[in-house]
């Protein structure tokens, strides 16, 4: 893999056909004096599933807020399906900052889930639910509500569209909101520490829905979680993460067996022992 | 609470001053002390007396005059200052008075707390204009009273801000943790002790800015006595040049424009207050 | 305090007077309103110039006294703007819809930035622009912390139209100060009867003005629980997880 890619690509090689689902070429990004992302370089393939792991601090939630616009990077670009997400490409192959048009545009093949939900509490599930579809993608009222049923149905909430998020256990909430970015069909997702916020006892039930989702086997996938069982079991691909870079990056069995790095060793022991 | 430590001296500020009393933090201290500057000030010296000039006249078919308009400005001035000095003397009033509702509104007997709070409440939701002519009324019916107007604006203005006050020091009081009450009370401290050295300095800083807000809202309020009793503030001596002359654009236009000059400072200094307890609460 | 009914006539009068007045803190409301809420959100736009402006207003309409504003609008305003037909009704609601903006706006500001922030990002999430996000997510919640210092704001607002009778508008206070003049021309001493009534008017619209705000706020605490009825066909009956909150 590159590592000396602090510059713009030429747009031609980004506009490649079978383009990375998502593509960092040297992003950088520092909250003051604290660098949180260090000129990284990642490529994600389309249906791949990529667990993140590494300490807190270590930038790993940064990659996800960056990538869907909740954070600004620095430097460097990101590519969403082979469209620059934060560039407009000129006609000569340069790029320009993009405009909120366009960047919104590219943002419509994202969706993400929080670790505290942030479901809308003025709404019921339902409605939460249905946001996106009617006001976004312009999908009648019935339909939307199709649909969010069918969804609400696939977590196994069915019975509770009419309650708000008020009246939701930890793991329901974290599950209408799994439905509620579903309900915007993102060819990527990105999943944010969804348990961590969650009782133990409630773990499981978040997890399996994600696990259908991986089972379908269309959407990427990118988590960041401390949940290692469940990253071994589903992921492709794990990256260690550490101060802003990727220190190790490969199979599940070659991260979480068979560690190369000391950090990695000290990280997955810690976790392990707890 | 304990002192500022012997080493950080009052004049290198900032640092460390999470425990020192909040009058020894300047930036609580300098605006107090400007307020209590303004307040000596404005209650010890009168407004100098004197007529404006008439002998600058306007073109009729002006719609403003520049230099009408700055022959006004002196006694507009004038106005503007007894304005602001019965606002500061009504608010004295506010500060004792309010704090004599805050209590009784938190008496353990019905029978006062009640109709406190109806007063409070009554006073509070009707407007300082009709008070103002009713007690103007009341006063002239009675026999063997008589009050200037300006001590009727004081009254009234005082009065009224008195029952906003009030609210302002419950919350005070209230925003002191049960905690501090109880510890008093195993440390068997008298009430008296209790209030004065527990509650009272715990709560007033952050009292100070709400009251700020409302001496401020009562400086505004004081120039509806100029056309209602006659009280020769601001807007009475707009009105009479208005009179005077038949321009009304200037005298009004230039009212607002010294109100500003007096109301945005003293806003302002309020905001820091606020800002800096706010600072000290996280 | 031997008179405290007034007679029917003078009752009549003081109708004729509220109609002004609550048409007043009508139009001043619905001003005020707008304002607050427009004002209020430009205070928060990243554009300087925007911010600048919204700022100048803000500290202009907090910083000035309504009656010498009200003034302003009644005297000075027709004639520098050459419309010396204005309707004053509608002036004076503008000078006291102009002050309450101002007071608004800082309200709806302080809000707003209340929302937690997880709530904006949820819906940049869901790609809604940023006008949908204030609309449908950030404002709905706004909305609760802003009531209740609105309904106060209402209430000085109210207390504000009496300063109407100053520019000759026949409100409420106004007919006040004409049966006041009646009752001298006929040697009526007491004035006690009078003022109490117009007080207890003044403070009657008060307190509804509190309970309306008061119901409104209930109706969107309503809104953050379930709500029966609004889904009619579902699988089966929806009763579960009554105690599921956790």
């Amino acid at each position: 893999m590159p590592t000396n890619a602090p510059e713009p690509q030429p747009a031609s090689e980004v506009s490649d056909k079978g383009a990375a689902a998502v593509r960092f070429r040297g992003v950088h990004k520092a909250f003051g004096d604290n660098v949180v992302l260090r000129d990284l370089d990642l490529n994600v393939e389309p249906g791949e599933r990529v667990v993140i792991i590494g300490p807190s601090g270590s930038g790993k939630t940064t990659i996800l807020r960056v990538l869907m616009t909740l954070e600004r990077p620095d430097g460097g670009t990101i590519t969403v399906g082979g469209r620059h997400l934060y560039h407009e490409e000129g006609r000569d192959g340069s790029l320009r900052p993009a405009g909120e048009k366009h960047i919104r545009s590219v943002r419509s093949d994202i969706g993400m889930v929080f670790q505290h939900f942030n479901l809308f509490p003025h709404m019921s599930a339902l409605e939460n639910i249905m946001l996106a579809p009617v006001q976004v993608h312009g999908k009648s009222k019935s339909e939307a509500r199709a649909l969010g049923l069918e969804l609400l149905e696939k977590v196994g909430l069915a019975e509770h569209a009419n309650h708000t998020p008020g009246e939701l256990s930890g793991g329901q909430k974290q599950r209408v909101a799994i439905a509620r970015s579903l309900a915007t069909d993102p060819a990527v997702m990105l999943f944010d520490e969804v348990t961590s916020a969650l009782d133990p006892e409630l773990v499981g039930e978040v997890l399996s829905v994600l696990r259908d989702i991986a089972e379908e086997g269309s959407t990427t996938m990118l988590l960041v979680t401390h949940e290692m069982g469940f990253a071994r079991e589903v992921a492709d691909r794990v990256l260690m993460f550490d101060q802003g870079q990727i220190l190790e990056d490969g199979t599940p069995e070659e991260i979480l067996r068979n560690p190369q790095e000391q950090r990695t060793k000290d990280f997955l022991g810690a976790v392990f022992e707890h | 609470m304990t002192a500022a430590p012997p080493s950080t001296s009052i004049s290198e500020a900032p640092a460390g001053g999470r425990h020192r009393r909040w009058y020894r933090d300047p930036g609580r201290l300098v605006p107090v002390l400007l307020v209590l500057l303004g307040f000596a000030v404005l209650a010890s010296v009168e407004a100098p007396r004197g007529r404006f000039r008439t002998d600058v006249i306007a073109g009729r078919d002006e719609a403003f005059s520049f230099e009408f308009a700055v022959s006004i400005i002196a006694p507009l001035g004038r106005g503007l200052y007894t304005t602001a000095r019965a606002t500061v003397l009504a608010f004295t009033i506010t500060l004792v008075l309010g704090l004599v509702l805050a209590l009784l509104r938190r008496s353990g007997s019905r029978l006062v707390r009640w109709p406190a709070a109806f007063v409070i409440e009554f006073i509070r939701s009707t407007p300082i204009l009709v008070q103002f002519i009713f007690f103007q009324q009341l006063v002239r019916a009675i026999d063997g009273v008589s009050l200037g107007a300006v001590q009727i604006l004081i009254l009234v203005l005082g009065v009224h801000y008195a029952t906003y006050a009030s609210e302002a020091y419950r919350a005070g009081i209230d925003s002191v943790p049960k905690g501090q009450w109880e510890a008093a009370i195993a440390l068997n401290l008298s009430p008296l002790t209790t209030w004065t050295r527990i509650v009272i300095p715990q709560a007033v800083p952050n009292v100070l800015p709400t009251l700020g807000n409302y001496l401020v809202a009562a400086l505004k309020d004081a120039p509806i006595a100029g056309p209602v009793l006659g009280v020769p503030g601001i807007l009475f001596a707009a009105t009479a040049i208005r009179g005077d002359t038949f321009r009304q654009v200037e005298p009004f236009l230039l009212a607002g424009a010294g109100f500003l000059l007096v109301s945005l400072p003293a806003a302002w200094l309020v905001r820091r207050l606020e800002a800096r307890v706010a600072y000290e609460r996280t | 305090m031997e008179d405290l009914i007034l007679s029917e006539g003078q009752y009549r009068q003081l109708l004729v007077g509220l109609r002004v007045t609550l048409s007043v803190l009508g139009w001043s409301f619905l001003l005020g309103v707008v304002l607050s809420l427009s004002v209020g959100v430009m205070r928060l736009s990243s554009n300087r110039v925007v911010r600048g402006v919204a700022l100048v207003y803000v500290e202009f309409a907090r910083g000035i006294s309504s009656i010498i504003l009200l003034f302003i609008m009644a005297y000075a305003i027709p004639i520098l703007f050459g419309f010396q037909q204005g309707s004053r009704l509608l002036l004076a609601s503008l000078a006291l819809g102009l002050n309450m903006g101002g007071y608004g706006a800082e309200i709806v500001r302080g809000s707003i930035l209340a929302v937690p922030k997880g709530q904006t990002e949820a819906s940049i999430a869901l790609n809604l622009t940023p006008f949908q996000r204030l609309r449908f997510v950030v404002l709905p919640q706004a909305l609760r912390i802003i009531l209740p210092p609105f309904g106060n704001l209402t209430i000085e607002i109210l207390k504000g139209t009496a300063l109407v009778s100053l520019i000759a508008l026949t409100d409420l206070m106004q007919v006040v100060s004409i049966i006041r003049q009646q009752q001298l021309a006929n040697q009526v001493s007491d004035v006690t009867g009078l003022f109490v009534n117009v007080l207890m008017i003044y403070f009657v619209i008060a307190q509804v003005i509190n309970g309306v705000f008061r119901l409104a706020e209930r109706a969107l605490d309503r809104r953050f629980s379930s709500r029966p009825g609004d889904l009619p066909t579902l699988g089966g009956p929806a009763t579960a997880a009554a105690g599921a909150g956790g």
